[in-house]
């Protein structure tokens, strides 16, 4: 399949962990976190969440950068290349 | 519930990102195996992750969090024992025959190895199965966004009557996976569950941490859990004798009904799930592909039994009031909890009747607990608005996910088993390609169909639960049979099927767990045995219909004609070559993939015992 997941998931974690964060940080000290036990659970899941989509996208764009260099070989090769 | 904007933006992200997808992928749906099939050109961690995704609907994710709650951490044995062997057995012994068989379907290749009528049992049970699963899922959603006020904001903003919320969210959810599967078929519904997999972690996680962090971590939760009933902290001890443990089961029931025949009869046959197998590039990704997806199923009691355990075992909410002085005056603060909630437990609110508005009680006048709102409860109670919007958007995404993969191995089964098989045979590629879309749509909204009869009919979701779950008991004997004797035939195999299947009824009939009343629970021929929990009399029930199927197919194949060997070659283990081995190292073999995932089954019920 010529589009590559890593890329889409990618950019859409990165898209939700890059508001969680700025939410976050607007909201700093917030009374709203009480439930989160003080912790501001959208600064700090919110980044990372931005890193796990950062790499996916990265990975992904690496990946499909390297098949429209050299054309991937007929079937059987690169098959265990995982995500992550 | 208040939601604030950033909540649904996040909701709205993904949606934007599961329809993009669906675009995206049009270009590439040349041809119907392309859209059935995702080309069979996928990696193996992509199907890995979509083969457990596409069982991570709602039972999995609000059903495993409310089994959690009532019963504690048996609920493990779902994984150690029903999920995890059998995931094993289909990648390394079963995947050669299914995949090597070039058949496209589960039912296609009961025609390969048995014959039509086979075939045609198996494709029109499964299709209406699979029909009336995504309704359930449809009705099951619907009626959480109701429970959890999700769009009563929105609707007062835009001036709607709340009324309309149940239609708002079946419609909103089916026009979303009809699109995403209408666009780009078996390769949209695979990359939307992996997108759904992660989101799942992404929205689960946390909350498990928060909640392990509320508690004390691992050993505050056991002592805080053991306050509420001790046997809820094991998931081994106390299994010898149905009456030491809380599911009241015991250990025959568990190995061989819960491991052997369910398990398998669901990981090893069901065609939702095979479906994604079938999509890989080769057949080594597809041996691989069931025991990649057994990792992360290691992983998941603990992201969505824990949640069910930790809301048993916060405090009660009371109705409180505190007094507070202030320049000279008194203050009276009264936080008010609802009735449903005060006579819960932990934060798992109690049942209420919706007649008269009380709670309900049980035989020995304890309230009953609403356990499937365990899971949600809890994300309502430590996710503050933002990071709320992602766990919502997570619970959603697992029902769609659940959904997407019942539409999409209805439309295959369907286009290929019923309608290229029994309705026109010889049409162009093009053609069947239109159908399986129109079967899309016609599935859909047929499950909309089921989710409204739901409402009209208090019993029809367990109704149809039952009846699926005589008709699957017997499933696996048949596929076991089928690939590892020779000698079975077709004939035998369709008189299998069905006298498996009329011996779960009969075992239904015939039996009732203790403290239910005949009807819907059994008994409803006359009750001749009582079963300690309905637990154990669904996993018995099991063992009669495999046990029934596997020898009344024996003894028809001694009686019948078995076809030629020569017919059977890449159908049948002792007739098929070994699969090739590639020229990977022997620790990248499945084989060695699939003791290791063993080795952590093992391991991970040592760690729950």
């Amino acid at each position: 399949m010529n589009l590559d997941l890593r890329i889409p998931m990618g950019l859409m974690f990165t898209f939700t962990g890059a508001i969680m964060t700025t939410w976050g940080i607007k909201t700093n000290g917030d009374a709203i976190y009480e439930k989160s036990l003080g912790i501001n659970a959208n600064l700090w899941w919110g980044l990372v969440l931005l890193a796990f989509g950062l790499a996916m996208f990265i990975l992904g764009q690496r990946s499909q950068r390297r098949l429209a260099k050299n054309p991937p070989p007929p079937e059987e090769e690169g098959d265990v290349r995982r995500g992550h | 519930m208040q939601l604030t904007f950033v909540d649904w933006l996040i909701m709205l992200l993904y949606f934007v990102f599961v329809l993009g997808i669906g675009f995206a992928l049009k270009r590439y749906m040349k041809t119907s195996k392309d859209f059935f099939q995702a080309g069979r050109a996928l990696p193996a961690w992509i199907c890995g992750l979509a083969f457990i995704s596409a069982n991570l609907g709602a039972q999995e994710v609000i059903g495993m969090g409310a089994s959690g709650a009532k019963y504690g951490l048996e609920t493990a044995h779902f994984y150690g024992i029903g999920a995890i062997p059998a995931m094993v057995f289909v990648g390394i012994f079963m995947m050669p025959f299914y995949y090597g068989s070039k058949a496209r379907s589960v039912p296609e290749f009961l025609r390969l190895r048995f014959d039509e009528k086979t075939r045609a049992l198996n494709a029109c049970s499964f299709a209406v199965m699979t029909v009336f699963s995504s309704g359930i899922s449809m009705y099951a959603m619907a009626r959480l966004i109701q429970a959890l006020h999700v769009f009563d904001g929105l609707f007062r903003t835009l001036g709607w009557a709340p009324e309309g919320i149940f239609t708002f969210s079946i419609v909103m959810s089916a026009v979303i996976v009809l699109l995403y599967i209408f666009l780009g078929g078996l390769t949209s519904a695979i990359y939307n569950e992996v997108l759904q997999f992660f989101l799942i972690i992404a929205g689960f996680l946390p909350l498990v941490l928060l909640g392990l962090k509320n508690v004390g971590g691992w050993n505050g939760l056991k002592i805080a859990v053991s306050a509420v009933d001790p046997r809820m902290m094991h998931e081994w001890k106390g299994v010898m004798h149905s009456s030491t443990n809380p599911m009241g089961i015991e250990i025959i029931g568990i190995g061989m009904g819960l491991g052997f025949v369910l398990g398998s009869g669901y990981w090893c046959t069901d065609f939702l799930v095979i479906q994604t197998t079938m999509a890989s590039k080769n057949m080594e990704s597809a041996r691989r592909v069931p025991l990649i997806a057994a990792v992360p199923k290691m992983v998941f009691p603990f992201l969505v039994i824990l949640p069910g355990l930790i809301a048993i075992s916060l405090p009660t909410p009371h109705t409180v009031t505190t007094m507070h002085e202030a320049n000279g005056i008194i203050y009276h603060d009264t936080t008010v909890v609802s009735k449903i909630a005060e006579e819960g437990k932990g934060i798992v609110p109690a049942k209420i009747n919706p007649v008269t508005g009380k709670a309900m009680l049980d035989a020995s006048g304890h309230p009953l607990l609403d356990y499937d709102m365990a899971t949600p409860n809890m994300l309502l109670h430590y996710f503050p608005t933002g990071i709320l919007g992602l766990g919502l958007t997570a619970l959603l995404a697992s029902f769609m996910s659940g959904m997407a993969g019942n539409v999409t191995a209805f439309n295959t089964v369907f286009t290929y088993d019923l309608y290229q098989s029994y309705i026109h045979k010889g049409g162009s590629d093009r053609h069947y390609m239109a159908v399986g879309r129109w079967a899309t749509v016609g599935g859909i909204l047929l499950s909309i169909a089921t989710a409204y009869a739901a409402i009209n009919f208090n019993n029809i979701m367990d109704t149809l639960q039952l009846v699926f779950s005589f008709v699957n008991a017997p499933l696996f004997a048949t596929f076991l049979l089928g690939m590892f004797w020779k000698r079975t035939t077709g004939h035998a195999a369709f008189t299998g099927l069905i006298s498996g299947t009329l011996a779960a009824m009969l075992h239904h009939g015939l039996t009732l767990p203790i403290e239910a009343h005949p009807g819907i629970h059994g008994g409803w021929i006359t009750v001749v045995h009582h079963y300690p929990s309905d637990m154990a009399q669904n996993f018995w029930g099991a063992i009669f219909a495999f046990s029934t199927n596997f020898i009344i197919t024996v003894i028809v194949s001694l009686f019948t004609k078995p076809r030629p060997e020569s017919e059977l070659v890449g159908l049948v283990h002792s007739l098929t070559p070994k699969p090739p081995r590639a020229h990977d190292r022997w620790w990248k073999s499945p084989e060695a993939l699939g003791i290791a995932v063993l080795l952590g089954a093992v391991a991970l019920n040592i760690f729950f015992f």
